[in-house]
């Protein structure tokens, strides 16, 4: 009985990870209908900004709440760029094309990203690009164990990953619906040239999108990191291919799916792991994706839309 | 219709000499030798004409005539190949569409364009996104439910979930929230019932009354040339007629090409 609570914990704790990369493919779909697939790559950028940052604070600054908080900041502000310039200059020169055009160009970023990342090279003393070597992350937090319930274990790890996750997602539901700018976005995500027609400039909104999600994925990067991952370049293809699954089944486009989908996906990957099948972890996984995808094609809250003529 | 009446039609109205020439208000608008295609498919051919202060004109032609595309191209929705649009003197063409908006244009689209993901009110609002003063945002709203008592009903639900002719009064209701000076309509009788169609016509000469000119495109050329001050004709992408709303009523050849007699 503890085993199984001990294992919902887990997969909550993972699923929230998954969560906040989701929501960056979700959003950008929603904006563009355009799968990024260089999400999760972005997200390992935003892994070696942390690890780099950190590495430059040093062990007692990085460890600290200001430092730990600085290390998400950095981390999440230099993806925000990278995600600015990243549609600026390869996603919008293709916005009329063909939309297998830009589905290309972002494999192509994709690749891009985790490759030259294994490339060393460093300017000047600085490095600039880190080489395939893993790497552990710096420890900003340590491990201590929060809370007991019977066999239960509940870590400060697990705590503040689902807290941070929460604080990040609850913002950008918030955004998105309450906020002058949310709807400025649902709006660009529904008829992105109607909305030009009601003033809302769709290209600010669609460039702060992508920022926005690839905020969200820095500080899910970190999160996953600190979670006694080794960091390498190619760590971005794994974990955003796993979000980009989350929200195909939670139904691509949708917010709360985004989430519901990563949870499930955190739970059923750790009941896979837990009672003994970690083998077996990506093939359930993906085999899950399927049956959601057979039964119900436009994910578990998708919308098959009608339009009234 | 075929390309042979309209020349025909235009031919008879060059060579009618026009019986009194009514001087029209300074233009807002006016477009001149505009050209658009898509890719290779060209939809206008060297358009020309203009809508003057406080005036309703209103576009006919046949399905493909180029009415939508002269509409996209004023309204920046699609930057011409050639040619120039200004508003009240500035050039606007290749402006995008948001940049237009705070000059005073507003757009309601062919296929209504509404937000079908957002609410009524949303969609409401979104009309007045660039203005700020909440409390004539709020006096406009009121003003759009009192011209469409049903759209206040169905303010909290989704856009949706109404019918054809809701989405067509709310487009309408929408494209009035920014307050603007050039009001562009596409087809806003499509499938509306008659008693409907009626009272959209009848608000569109209410606000005209209060200064919005408006350029009108139409199918139903009986309303449109009966409520239009001016009016243009166009076919595969060229304007082959023009005059005023009676006069063209008048002619012989649009009675019989886009009045079925
Ligand atoms: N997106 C597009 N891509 C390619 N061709 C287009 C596109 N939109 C319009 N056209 C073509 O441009 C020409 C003019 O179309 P437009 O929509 O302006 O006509 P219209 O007068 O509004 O017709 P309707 O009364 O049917 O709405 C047509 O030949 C049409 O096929
Ligand atoms: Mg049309």
């Amino acid at each position: 009985m503890s085993d199984l609570l001990q294992h919902v914990l887990n997969g909550l704790a993972a699923g929230t990870i998954y969560a906040l990369v989701a929501l960056g493919y979700t959003m950008v779909y929603g904006v563009l209908k355009l799968i990024n697939f260089a999400h999760g790559d972005v997200m390992m950028v935003g892994v070696y900004v942390g690890y780099a940052s950190a590495k430059q604070m040093g062990r007692d600054t990085s460890s600290s709440f200001l430092g730990v908080t600085l290390v998400f900041l950095l981390s999440m502000a230099m993806c925000a760029a990278l995600g600015f310039l990243i549609e600026r200059f390869a996603y919008r020169p293709l916005r009329d094309k063909p939309k297998l055009t830009a589905l290309i160009t972002a494999i192509g970023m994709s690749f891009f990203l985790s490759y030259s990342f294994q490339l060393e090279a460093s300017l000047g003393g600085l490095t600039v690009l880190p080489g395939a070597a893993p790497r552990a992350f710096p420890d900003v937090i340590t491990s201590q164990v929060w809370l007991i319930i019977g066999d239960v274990v509940v870590s400060n790890k697990q705590v503040i990953s689902v807290v941070v996750a929460l604080a990040l997602m609850g913002g950008l539901q918030f955004l998105v619906f309450r906020t002058r700018f949310g709807m400025a976005m649902r709006a660009v995500s529904f008829d992105h040239r109607t909305a030009g027609l009601m003033g809302i400039p769709v290209d600010r909104v669609i460039a702060l999108t992508f920022m926005l999600g690839s905020a969200l994925a820095a500080g899910a990067g970190i999160l996953y990191a600190i979670k006694d991952t080794l960091v390498q370049p190619l760590m971005g293809v794994t974990v955003g291919l796993k979000a980009f699954v989350a929200a195909v089944i939670g139904g691509i486009g949708h917010v709360p799916g985004a989430v519901v989908g990563s949870l499930c996906l955190g739970l059923v990957e750790e009941f896979v792991v837990g009672y003994g099948g970690s083998t077996w972890r990506d093939a359930v996984a993906f085999g899950f994706l399927i049956a959601v995808l057979l039964f119900r094609p436009e994910g578990i809250f998708g919308r098959v839309t009608a339009e009234k003529v | 219709m075929t390309s042979a009446a309209a020349s025909t039609a235009a031919s008879t109205a060059a060579a009618t000499p026009a019986p009194s020439p009514t001087a029209r208000p300074p233009a807002l608008l006016s477009v001149g030798d505009l050209h658009v295609s898509y890719g290779a498919i060209t939809a206008l051919r060297g358009v020309s004409l203009s809508v003057g202060q406080g005036e309703i004109v209103a576009l006919i032609g046949a399905n493909g005539a180029g009415k939508t595309s002269t509409l996209r191209a004023v309204s920046g929705m699609l930057s011409p190949k050639q040619g120039s649009i200004t508003l009240d003197g500035k050039p606007i063409a290749g402006r995008k569409s948001h940049e237009l908006v705070p000059l005073g244009m507003a757009h309601a689209p062919e296929g209504r364009g509404i937000f079908l993901n957002l609410s009524v009110d949303e969609n409401l609002t979104l009309g007045a996104y660039l203005r700020s003063d909440h409390e004539g945002i709020e006096a406009d709203r009121e003003n759009g439910f009192t011209l469409f008592p049903r759209l206040r009903e169905r303010r909290q639900q989704r856009a949706g979930t109404l019918s054809g002719g809701e989405q067509q009064m709310l487009a309408v209701a929408r494209a009035l929230m920014s307050r603007p000076r050039l009001l562009l309509l596409d087809e806003p009788s499509l499938g509306l019932a008659p008693q409907v169609i009626e009272t959209i016509f009848k608000i569109l000469r209410a606000v005209n009354q209060t200064g919005v000119s408006i350029l009108l495109v139409e199918q139903n050329a009986h309303l449109a040339l009966g409520v239009a001050h001016h009016a243009y004709v166009l076919e595969t992408g060229q304007i082959v007629m023009e005059g005023t709303g009676k006069d063209l009523l008048a002619t012989d050849e649009i009675r019989r090409a886009y009045l079925g007699e």
